[in-house]
């Protein structure tokens, strides 16, 4: 066992090394503006569905998250 | 070390049962606003002569199931986000550990992303705002959240830059002085918007307001406290090395 003999009482964190997050950040950053585009943005502004379904189906969410909404 | 695989999948999880929480608050102190606001809306609509809005969706749904499903929504995107800005603070921000680096990367979210932007283009019931400026006001609301996301990223380089010389705490002071400029810049310099109706109910607009904020409080806070109680109880219980007993060195 590798380990030091005194108790480390309050472990300062490791750090995560950025490249190892980059990767999951580009994922997360994609997967997280397409859901919040369909909650904040879609069929107000501008739509890639026609109609207003989506905007008529997250309406009450879309105004009280603080989006603009018609 | 947390991998930041399971980082992120937590976050999200954590986004969703902050959701469920943020409904809460949105059933009891934002419906009842969202619901007299339509009623002005349908009472102006009646005056005026035109005929009631077909529904598309019923308002039982909009109230339930369409917004359970706009804040689950939210909630998990917001959770990913947040977890990735945790991952670049785990072991960056002085000696903070888990549950405190958590909750201040949750309250800088909280205020960059959603204190910020509504402070120059606040959250309106239905009934206020011009539907022809919709386009408009989308596209200020997000270059709002984009410019206090870069004054953020800006201050947090400089209170970073400046901590060697400046002691952690003043350097996070600084840091919250650059922020704060910045932004004092960008309300003064972005076109402001007057779209609420001269006759509309202060006492509703109030209040409604009131509910949005404490949504969006409830929903960062909740992340912020489950996501680094669940964090602080993975590093205690992963290998040594995991728990962070090598010093914070590689920087």
């Amino acid at each position: 066992m590798a380990q030091p003999a005194v108790p480390v009482s309050r472990p300062l964190p490791v750090t995560i090394p950025v490249r190892e997050i980059l990767p999951w950040a580009v994922f997360a950053a994609v997967a997280g503006l397409i859901l919040l585009y369909f909650v904040g943005a879609e069929q107000g502004a501008t739509h890639l569905i026609s109609g207003h379904t989506v905007h008529e189906f997250v309406h009450d969410g879309r105004h009280l998250l603080g989006f603009p909404c018609h | 070390m947390p991998t930041m695989r399971s980082l992120l999948v937590r976050g999200m999880l954590v986004g969703l049962a902050a959701a469920l929480l943020a409904y809460v608050v949105a059933w009891f102190a934002g419906e009842p606003q969202v619901a007299a606001a339509i009623s002005i809306e349908e009472a102006k609509a009646a005056a005026a002569g035109e005929a009631a809005e077909p529904e598309l969706v019923s308002r039982t749904v909009q109230e339930t199931a369409g917004l359970l499903t706009a804040l689950l929504v939210y909630g998990a995107a917001l959770g990913g986000f947040y977890s990735i800005a945790y991952a670049f603070a785990h072991g960056r921000l002085g000696a903070l550990g888990a549950r405190a680096t958590a909750l201040t990367v949750a309250a800088a979210g909280f205020v960059v992303v959603y204190v910020t932007p509504i402070l120059k283009y606040p959250a309106n019931p239905p009934a206020v705002g011009n539907p022809d400026s919709i386009g408009r006001r989308t596209a200020l609301y997000f270059a709002m959240i984009l410019v206090a996301l870069l004054a953020a990223a800006v201050a947090a380089y400089a209170g970073r830059s400046l901590s060697s010389r400046l002691g952690t705490w003043n350097a996070a002071l600084s840091g919250v002085v650059v922020y704060a400029v910045l932004v004092g810049v960008a309300y003064a310099v972005m076109p402001p918007i007057h779209e609420v109706p001269d006759d509309f109910s202060a006492d509703t607009l109030w209040w409604f307001r009131v509910a949005s904020f404490g949504i969006q409080f409830v929903l960062w806070g909740a992340i912020g406290l489950l996501f680094g109680g669940l964090t602080e109880r993975s590093l205690r219980q992963g290998t040594p090395r995991e728990a962070g007993l090598r010093p914070a060195a590689t920087r």
